[in-house]
Protein backbone atom coordinates (compact mmCIF):
# COMPACT_ATOMS: atom_id res chain seq x y z
CA UNK A 1 0.00 0.00 0.00
CA UNK A 2 1.13 3.49 -0.71
CA UNK A 3 -0.29 6.98 -0.78
CA UNK A 4 -1.20 8.21 -4.26
CA UNK A 5 -1.42 11.98 -4.66
CA UNK A 6 -2.63 13.30 -7.98
CA UNK A 7 -4.32 16.34 -9.41
CA UNK A 8 -7.18 14.89 -11.43
CA UNK A 9 -9.17 17.26 -13.63
CA UNK A 10 -8.01 20.18 -11.50
CA UNK A 11 -8.94 18.54 -8.20
CA UNK A 12 -6.32 17.33 -5.72
CA UNK A 13 -6.85 13.74 -4.63
CA UNK A 14 -5.00 11.62 -2.13
CA UNK A 15 -5.80 7.97 -1.52
CA UNK A 16 -4.16 4.83 -0.26
CA UNK A 17 -3.91 2.12 -2.90
CA UNK A 18 -2.10 -1.21 -3.24
CA UNK A 19 1.21 -0.92 -5.17
CA UNK A 20 -0.16 -2.99 -8.07
CA UNK A 21 -3.01 -0.54 -8.76
CA UNK A 22 -3.08 0.54 -12.39
CA UNK A 23 -3.83 4.16 -13.16
CA UNK A 24 -7.00 3.04 -14.99
CA UNK A 25 -8.15 1.12 -11.90
CA UNK A 26 -7.34 4.05 -9.66
CA UNK A 27 -9.40 6.41 -11.81
CA UNK A 28 -12.35 4.08 -12.26
CA UNK A 29 -12.58 2.28 -8.94
CA UNK A 30 -11.00 4.65 -6.43
CA UNK A 31 -12.23 7.93 -7.93
CA UNK A 32 -15.35 6.61 -9.73
CA UNK A 33 -14.28 8.34 -12.95
CA UNK A 34 -15.68 5.65 -15.21
CA UNK A 35 -15.43 7.68 -18.41
CA UNK A 36 -12.00 6.14 -18.90
CA UNK A 37 -12.79 2.78 -20.47
CA UNK A 38 -11.00 -0.56 -20.30
CA UNK A 39 -11.27 -2.23 -23.68
CA UNK A 40 -8.52 -4.78 -24.14
CA UNK A 41 -6.43 -4.45 -20.98
CA UNK A 42 -3.39 -5.37 -23.11
CA UNK A 43 -2.32 -1.84 -24.16
CA UNK A 44 -3.64 -2.14 -27.70
CA UNK A 45 -7.07 -0.57 -27.96
CA UNK A 46 -6.50 2.88 -26.47
CA UNK A 47 -9.95 3.21 -24.84
CA UNK A 48 -8.14 4.07 -21.58
CA UNK A 49 -6.09 7.01 -22.90
CA UNK A 50 -5.78 9.92 -20.47
CA UNK A 51 -3.36 12.83 -20.22
CA UNK A 52 -0.59 12.81 -17.64
CA UNK A 53 1.28 16.09 -17.31
CA UNK A 54 -0.06 17.10 -20.70
CA UNK A 55 0.84 13.97 -22.66
CA UNK A 56 -1.46 11.11 -23.62
CA UNK A 57 -0.79 7.67 -22.24
CA UNK A 58 -2.64 4.39 -21.83
CA UNK A 59 -3.79 4.35 -18.24
CA UNK A 60 -4.09 0.55 -18.23
CA UNK A 61 -0.32 0.36 -18.77
CA UNK A 62 0.86 2.70 -16.04
CA UNK A 63 0.85 2.18 -12.31
CA UNK A 64 -0.88 4.78 -10.18
CA UNK A 65 2.32 4.76 -8.12
CA UNK A 66 4.55 5.63 -11.02
CA UNK A 67 2.58 8.73 -12.00
CA UNK A 68 2.39 9.85 -8.38
CA UNK A 69 2.44 13.63 -8.09
CA UNK A 70 1.28 14.20 -11.67
CA UNK A 71 -1.56 16.19 -13.19
CA UNK A 72 -4.08 13.87 -14.84
CA UNK A 73 -6.86 14.84 -17.23
CA UNK A 74 -9.57 12.35 -18.08
CA UNK A 75 -12.50 12.64 -20.49
CA UNK A 76 -14.57 14.05 -17.59
CA UNK A 77 -12.13 16.94 -17.35
CA UNK A 78 -12.58 18.25 -20.89
CA UNK A 79 -15.88 20.08 -20.52
CA UNK A 80 -16.01 23.64 -19.26
CA UNK A 81 -19.11 24.78 -17.33
CA UNK A 82 -21.22 22.01 -18.76
CA UNK A 83 -20.17 22.78 -22.33
CA UNK A 84 -18.54 20.06 -24.36
CA UNK A 85 -14.97 20.41 -25.57
CA UNK A 86 -14.70 21.24 -29.32
CA UNK A 87 -13.36 17.73 -29.95
CA UNK A 88 -16.40 16.17 -28.25
CA UNK A 89 -18.70 18.52 -30.22
CA UNK A 90 -17.01 17.51 -33.48
CA UNK A 91 -17.31 13.78 -32.73
CA UNK A 92 -21.02 14.31 -31.99
CA UNK A 93 -21.69 16.49 -35.03
CA UNK A 94 -19.86 14.29 -37.54
CA UNK A 95 -20.92 10.91 -36.11
CA UNK A 96 -17.38 10.04 -35.09
CA UNK A 97 -18.83 7.30 -32.91
CA UNK A 98 -21.41 4.56 -32.93
CA UNK A 99 -21.33 2.44 -29.77
CA UNK A 100 -19.10 5.00 -28.05
CA UNK A 101 -16.88 2.56 -26.21
CA UNK A 102 -13.61 3.70 -27.77
CA UNK A 103 -14.65 7.36 -27.85
CA UNK A 104 -13.11 8.61 -24.56
CA UNK A 105 -9.72 7.30 -25.64
CA UNK A 106 -10.12 8.57 -29.21
CA UNK A 107 -11.04 12.03 -27.98
CA UNK A 108 -8.21 12.22 -25.43
CA UNK A 109 -5.69 11.02 -27.98
CA UNK A 110 -6.97 13.45 -30.64
CA UNK A 111 -6.85 16.37 -28.20
CA UNK A 112 -3.19 15.53 -27.51
CA UNK A 113 -2.54 15.50 -31.26
CA UNK A 114 -3.97 19.00 -31.72
CA UNK A 115 -1.91 20.27 -28.77
CA UNK A 116 1.19 19.24 -30.71
CA UNK A 117 0.11 19.72 -34.30
CA UNK A 118 -2.53 22.38 -34.88
CA UNK A 119 -3.30 21.50 -38.51
CA UNK A 120 -2.68 17.80 -39.00
CA UNK A 121 -3.15 16.16 -42.39
CA UNK A 122 -5.37 13.09 -42.84
CA UNK A 123 -2.26 10.89 -42.80
CA UNK A 124 -0.96 12.53 -39.62
CA UNK A 125 -4.34 12.01 -37.92
CA UNK A 126 -4.45 8.35 -38.96
CA UNK A 127 -0.84 7.80 -37.85
CA UNK A 128 -1.50 9.46 -34.52
CA UNK A 129 -4.59 7.35 -33.87
CA UNK A 130 -2.55 4.18 -34.49
CA UNK A 131 -2.99 3.23 -30.84
CA UNK A 132 -6.78 3.71 -30.77
CA UNK A 133 -9.00 0.99 -32.13
CA UNK A 134 -12.65 1.48 -33.12
CA UNK A 135 -14.67 -1.51 -34.26
CA UNK A 136 -17.73 0.42 -35.45
CA UNK A 137 -17.06 3.48 -37.53
CA UNK A 138 -14.39 2.57 -40.04
CA UNK A 139 -12.53 5.69 -38.88
CA UNK A 140 -13.69 8.00 -41.71
CA UNK A 141 -15.89 10.11 -39.47
CA UNK A 142 -13.34 10.06 -36.66
CA UNK A 143 -10.74 11.59 -38.97
CA UNK A 144 -13.35 14.10 -40.21
CA UNK A 145 -14.20 15.01 -36.61
CA UNK A 146 -10.56 15.62 -35.69
CA UNK A 147 -10.18 17.86 -38.75
CA UNK A 148 -13.34 19.78 -37.81
CA UNK A 149 -12.11 20.22 -34.23
CA UNK A 150 -8.80 21.54 -35.57
CA UNK A 151 -10.69 24.49 -37.07
CA UNK A 152 -12.34 25.24 -33.70
CA UNK A 153 -9.45 24.82 -31.28
CA UNK B 1 -1.87 -8.61 -11.62
CA UNK B 2 -0.20 -10.16 -8.59
CA UNK B 3 0.84 -7.83 -5.84
CA UNK B 4 4.38 -6.54 -5.55
CA UNK B 5 6.26 -3.81 -3.71
CA UNK B 6 6.84 -0.61 -5.66
CA UNK B 7 10.03 1.32 -5.01
CA UNK B 8 11.17 4.56 -6.59
CA UNK B 9 14.97 4.72 -6.62
CA UNK B 10 16.81 8.04 -6.23
CA UNK B 11 20.01 6.92 -7.90
CA UNK B 12 21.61 3.92 -9.64
CA UNK B 13 23.25 2.83 -6.41
CA UNK B 14 19.94 2.59 -4.58
CA UNK B 15 18.32 0.85 -7.57
CA UNK B 16 20.92 -1.89 -7.74
CA UNK B 17 20.93 -2.27 -3.96
CA UNK B 18 17.18 -2.96 -4.06
CA UNK B 19 17.55 -5.50 -6.88
CA UNK B 20 17.19 -9.19 -6.14
CA UNK B 21 16.45 -12.42 -7.99
CA UNK B 22 12.74 -11.58 -7.84
CA UNK B 23 12.83 -7.93 -8.85
CA UNK B 24 12.71 -5.93 -12.06
CA UNK B 25 13.62 -2.39 -12.96
CA UNK B 26 10.67 -0.33 -14.15
CA UNK B 27 11.26 2.37 -16.74
CA UNK B 28 8.38 3.08 -19.15
CA UNK B 29 6.80 -0.27 -18.32
CA UNK B 30 5.56 -0.76 -21.88
CA UNK B 31 6.54 -4.44 -21.81
CA UNK B 32 6.94 -5.07 -18.08
CA UNK B 33 3.41 -4.04 -17.10
CA UNK B 34 1.55 -5.96 -19.85
CA UNK B 35 3.71 -9.04 -19.13
CA UNK B 36 2.85 -8.86 -15.45
CA UNK B 37 -0.85 -8.35 -16.19
CA UNK B 38 -0.87 -11.43 -18.39
CA UNK B 39 0.92 -13.44 -15.71
CA UNK B 40 3.93 -14.00 -17.99
CA UNK B 41 6.18 -12.36 -15.41
CA UNK B 42 5.86 -11.96 -11.66
CA UNK B 43 8.12 -9.95 -9.39
CA UNK B 44 8.25 -9.34 -5.66
CA UNK B 45 9.70 -5.89 -6.17
CA UNK B 46 9.44 -3.33 -8.95
CA UNK B 47 12.17 -0.72 -8.84
CA UNK B 48 11.17 2.45 -10.66
CA UNK B 49 14.21 4.13 -12.21
CA UNK B 50 12.37 6.94 -14.04
CA UNK B 51 13.09 9.47 -11.32
CA UNK B 52 16.86 9.02 -11.49
CA UNK B 53 17.75 12.29 -13.21
CA UNK B 54 21.13 11.09 -14.44
CA UNK B 55 19.42 8.48 -16.62
CA UNK B 56 17.53 10.94 -18.83
CA UNK B 57 18.83 13.18 -21.54
CA UNK B 58 20.72 13.37 -24.81
CA UNK B 59 24.31 14.49 -25.36
CA UNK B 60 25.96 14.88 -28.74
CA UNK B 61 29.71 15.12 -29.11
CA UNK B 62 31.77 15.15 -32.31
CA UNK B 63 31.78 11.40 -32.74
CA UNK B 64 28.88 10.09 -30.74
CA UNK B 65 25.35 10.52 -29.49
CA UNK B 66 24.83 9.47 -25.87
CA UNK B 67 21.27 8.81 -24.78
CA UNK B 68 20.32 8.21 -21.16
CA UNK B 69 18.58 4.89 -20.55
CA UNK B 70 15.34 6.40 -19.23
CA UNK B 71 15.01 8.80 -22.18
CA UNK B 72 11.63 8.35 -23.83
CA UNK B 73 11.13 7.51 -27.50
CA UNK B 74 9.34 10.83 -28.04
CA UNK B 75 12.36 12.70 -26.68
CA UNK B 76 14.66 10.94 -29.12
CA UNK B 77 12.32 11.50 -32.08
CA UNK B 78 11.86 15.21 -31.23
CA UNK B 79 15.50 15.95 -30.43
CA UNK B 80 17.00 18.45 -32.87
CA UNK B 81 20.47 17.25 -31.88
CA UNK B 82 19.68 13.63 -32.76
CA UNK B 83 17.97 14.70 -35.99
CA UNK B 84 21.09 16.55 -37.00
CA UNK B 85 23.67 13.97 -35.91
CA UNK B 86 21.88 10.70 -36.81
CA UNK B 87 18.55 11.43 -38.55
CA UNK B 88 17.83 7.71 -38.99
CA UNK B 89 17.86 7.23 -35.21
CA UNK B 90 15.27 9.92 -34.71
CA UNK B 91 13.02 8.45 -37.41
CA UNK B 92 13.41 4.98 -35.89
CA UNK B 93 12.14 6.37 -32.57
CA UNK B 94 9.24 8.04 -34.36
CA UNK B 95 8.15 4.68 -35.78
CA UNK B 96 7.96 2.76 -32.50
CA UNK B 97 4.48 1.63 -31.42
CA UNK B 98 1.98 4.46 -31.14
CA UNK B 99 2.15 7.99 -29.64
CA UNK B 100 1.17 6.76 -26.18
CA UNK B 101 3.93 4.14 -26.22
CA UNK B 102 6.42 6.76 -27.42
CA UNK B 103 5.34 9.10 -24.61
CA UNK B 104 6.22 6.46 -22.06
CA UNK B 105 8.58 3.80 -23.43
CA UNK B 106 12.33 4.23 -22.98
CA UNK B 107 15.41 3.32 -24.97
CA UNK B 108 17.03 1.48 -22.06
CA UNK B 109 13.89 -0.56 -21.47
CA UNK B 110 13.70 -1.55 -25.11
CA UNK B 111 17.31 -2.68 -25.16
CA UNK B 112 17.18 -4.50 -21.83
CA UNK B 113 14.11 -6.39 -23.00
CA UNK B 114 15.75 -7.34 -26.33
CA UNK B 115 12.53 -8.32 -28.06
CA UNK B 116 13.47 -10.08 -31.33
CA UNK B 117 11.25 -7.59 -33.22
CA UNK B 118 12.20 -4.41 -31.38
CA UNK B 119 13.66 -1.50 -33.35
CA UNK B 120 16.38 -0.13 -31.05
CA UNK B 121 18.61 -3.23 -30.90
CA UNK B 122 19.24 -2.86 -34.64
CA UNK B 123 20.36 0.74 -34.10
CA UNK B 124 22.80 -0.43 -31.43
CA UNK B 125 24.36 -3.00 -33.76
CA UNK B 126 24.41 -0.74 -36.84
CA UNK B 127 25.80 2.28 -34.98
CA UNK B 128 28.52 0.33 -33.07
CA UNK B 129 26.89 1.30 -29.79
CA UNK B 130 28.45 0.97 -26.38
CA UNK B 131 26.04 0.15 -23.57
CA UNK B 132 27.06 1.93 -20.36
CA UNK B 133 25.86 0.20 -17.22
CA UNK B 134 26.44 1.03 -13.57
CA UNK B 135 29.23 -1.57 -13.62
CA UNK B 136 30.91 -1.53 -17.03
CA UNK B 137 30.75 -0.72 -20.72
CA UNK B 138 29.51 -3.41 -23.12
CA UNK B 139 29.83 -3.38 -26.90
CA UNK B 140 26.47 -3.88 -28.61
CA UNK B 141 27.86 -6.86 -30.55
CA UNK B 142 28.40 -8.63 -27.19
CA UNK B 143 25.27 -7.34 -25.49
CA UNK B 144 22.43 -9.02 -27.39
CA UNK B 145 22.71 -12.71 -26.51
CA UNK B 146 19.52 -14.29 -27.80
CA UNK B 147 15.74 -14.06 -27.66
CA UNK B 148 14.95 -11.67 -24.74
CA UNK B 149 18.48 -12.31 -23.46
CA UNK B 150 21.25 -9.81 -22.88
CA UNK B 151 24.67 -9.69 -21.23
CA UNK B 152 23.17 -7.84 -18.24
CA UNK B 153 23.68 -9.47 -14.87
CA UNK B 154 21.17 -9.36 -12.01
CA UNK B 155 21.00 -5.89 -10.59
CA UNK B 156 23.03 -4.41 -13.43
CA UNK B 157 21.38 -1.25 -14.70
CA UNK B 158 21.78 0.35 -18.13
CA UNK B 159 22.65 4.02 -17.63
CA UNK B 160 23.20 5.20 -21.20
CA UNK B 161 23.69 4.10 -24.78
CA UNK B 162 26.47 5.64 -26.82
CA UNK B 163 25.99 5.56 -30.59
CA UNK B 164 28.78 6.19 -33.06
CA UNK B 165 27.80 8.84 -35.62
CA UNK B 166 28.01 7.23 -39.06
CA UNK B 167 28.77 8.85 -42.42
CA UNK B 168 25.34 7.82 -43.68
CA UNK B 169 22.56 5.63 -42.35
CA UNK B 170 18.95 4.63 -42.76
CA UNK B 171 16.49 2.36 -40.96
CA UNK B 172 13.71 0.75 -42.96
CA UNK B 173 11.11 -1.61 -41.61
CA UNK B 174 8.17 -3.63 -42.76
CA UNK B 175 5.96 -3.13 -39.70
CA UNK B 176 3.29 -5.41 -38.38
CA UNK B 177 0.22 -3.32 -39.26
CA UNK B 178 -1.31 -3.78 -35.81
CA UNK B 179 1.57 -3.52 -33.36
CA UNK B 180 4.13 -1.58 -35.47
CA UNK B 181 6.77 -4.04 -34.33
CA UNK B 182 9.16 -4.91 -37.14
CA UNK B 183 8.22 -8.02 -39.11
CA UNK B 184 11.61 -7.22 -40.57
CA UNK B 185 13.65 -4.08 -39.95
CA UNK B 186 17.05 -3.31 -41.45
CA UNK B 187 19.40 -0.62 -40.20
CA UNK B 188 22.17 0.19 -42.67
CA UNK B 189 25.03 2.38 -41.42
CA UNK B 190 28.06 3.36 -43.46
CA UNK B 191 31.03 4.11 -41.23
CA UNK B 192 34.51 5.08 -42.29
CA UNK B 193 35.90 1.80 -43.55
CA UNK B 194 32.92 -0.53 -43.18
CA UNK B 195 29.16 -0.91 -43.45
CA UNK B 196 26.88 -2.53 -40.87
CA UNK B 197 23.61 -4.15 -41.90
CA UNK B 198 21.72 -4.83 -38.68
CA UNK B 199 18.61 -6.94 -39.03
CA UNK B 200 15.76 -7.19 -36.51
CA UNK B 201 12.55 -9.23 -36.64
CA UNK B 202 13.97 -11.89 -38.93
CA UNK B 203 15.63 -14.25 -36.42
CA UNK B 204 15.43 -14.94 -32.69
CA UNK B 205 17.82 -12.06 -32.05
CA UNK B 206 19.13 -8.99 -33.84
CA UNK B 207 22.26 -9.65 -35.95
CA UNK B 208 24.68 -8.01 -38.38
CA UNK B 209 24.31 -9.62 -41.82
CA UNK B 210 27.92 -10.34 -42.75
CA UNK B 211 27.27 -11.09 -46.44
CA UNK B 212 25.38 -7.88 -47.12
CA UNK B 213 27.84 -5.95 -44.98
CA UNK B 214 30.75 -7.28 -47.06
CA UNK B 215 29.02 -6.57 -50.37
CA UNK B 216 28.14 -3.03 -49.34
CA UNK B 217 31.58 -2.32 -47.90
CA UNK B 218 32.95 -3.21 -51.36
CA UNK B 219 30.41 -1.14 -53.24
CA UNK B 220 27.89 1.00 -51.36
CA UNK B 221 25.04 0.64 -53.84
CA UNK B 222 21.77 -1.27 -53.59
CA UNK B 223 22.72 -3.06 -56.82
CA UNK B 224 25.48 -4.89 -54.93
CA UNK B 225 22.90 -6.75 -52.78
CA UNK B 226 20.14 -6.97 -55.39
CA UNK B 227 18.70 -10.49 -55.61
CA UNK B 228 20.89 -11.80 -52.79
CA UNK B 229 19.64 -15.21 -51.70
CA UNK B 230 19.77 -15.26 -47.89
CA UNK B 231 19.63 -18.48 -45.92
CA UNK B 232 16.18 -18.59 -44.32
CA UNK B 233 16.71 -21.74 -42.25
CA UNK B 234 17.11 -19.80 -38.98
CA UNK B 235 14.48 -17.19 -39.75
CA UNK B 236 11.20 -16.80 -37.88
CA UNK B 237 8.05 -18.15 -39.43
CA UNK B 238 4.62 -17.17 -38.10
CA UNK B 239 1.11 -16.12 -39.13
CA UNK B 240 2.46 -12.76 -40.33
CA UNK B 241 5.32 -13.91 -42.54
CA UNK B 242 7.02 -17.17 -43.53
CA UNK B 243 10.79 -17.58 -43.17
CA UNK B 244 11.27 -17.30 -46.95
CA UNK B 245 9.20 -14.12 -47.10
CA UNK B 246 11.27 -12.68 -44.25
CA UNK B 247 14.51 -13.55 -46.07
CA UNK B 248 13.22 -11.71 -49.11
CA UNK B 249 12.07 -8.76 -46.97
CA UNK B 250 15.52 -8.42 -45.41
CA UNK B 251 17.05 -7.81 -48.87
CA UNK B 252 14.20 -5.49 -49.92
CA UNK B 253 14.45 -3.38 -46.76
CA UNK B 254 18.26 -3.33 -46.94
CA UNK B 255 18.10 -2.06 -50.53
CA UNK B 256 15.57 0.60 -49.51
CA UNK B 257 17.84 1.64 -46.66
CA UNK B 258 20.90 1.93 -48.92
CA UNK B 259 18.92 3.97 -51.45
CA UNK B 260 17.65 6.25 -48.66
CA UNK B 261 21.18 6.89 -47.32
Amino acid sequence: MGKISLEVNGRKVEKEAPDNTLLSTFLREHLQLTGTHIGCDTSQCGACVVHVDGNSLKSCTALAADVNGSKVTTIEGLETNGKMHPMQEAFKKLHGLQCGFCTPGMVMSAVDLLQKNKKPSDTEIRDWLEGNICRCTGYQNIVAAVKEAATKM
Amino acid sequence: MKDFNYHSAKDSKEASKLASSSSAFLAGGMTTIPSMKLGLATYKDLIDIKNIKKLSGIKVSGKSVIIGAATKHVEVSNSKDVKKAIPSLSSLAEGIGDPQVRNRGTIGGSIANNDPSADYPSACIALNATIHTNERKIEAAKFFKGMFETALKKGELIEAIEFQIPEKSSYQKHPNPASRYAIVGVYVAKHKGDVNVAVTGAKSCVYNDKDMSKALTGNFSSSSIDGMDLDSSEMNSDMHASADFRASLVVTQAKKAVDAC
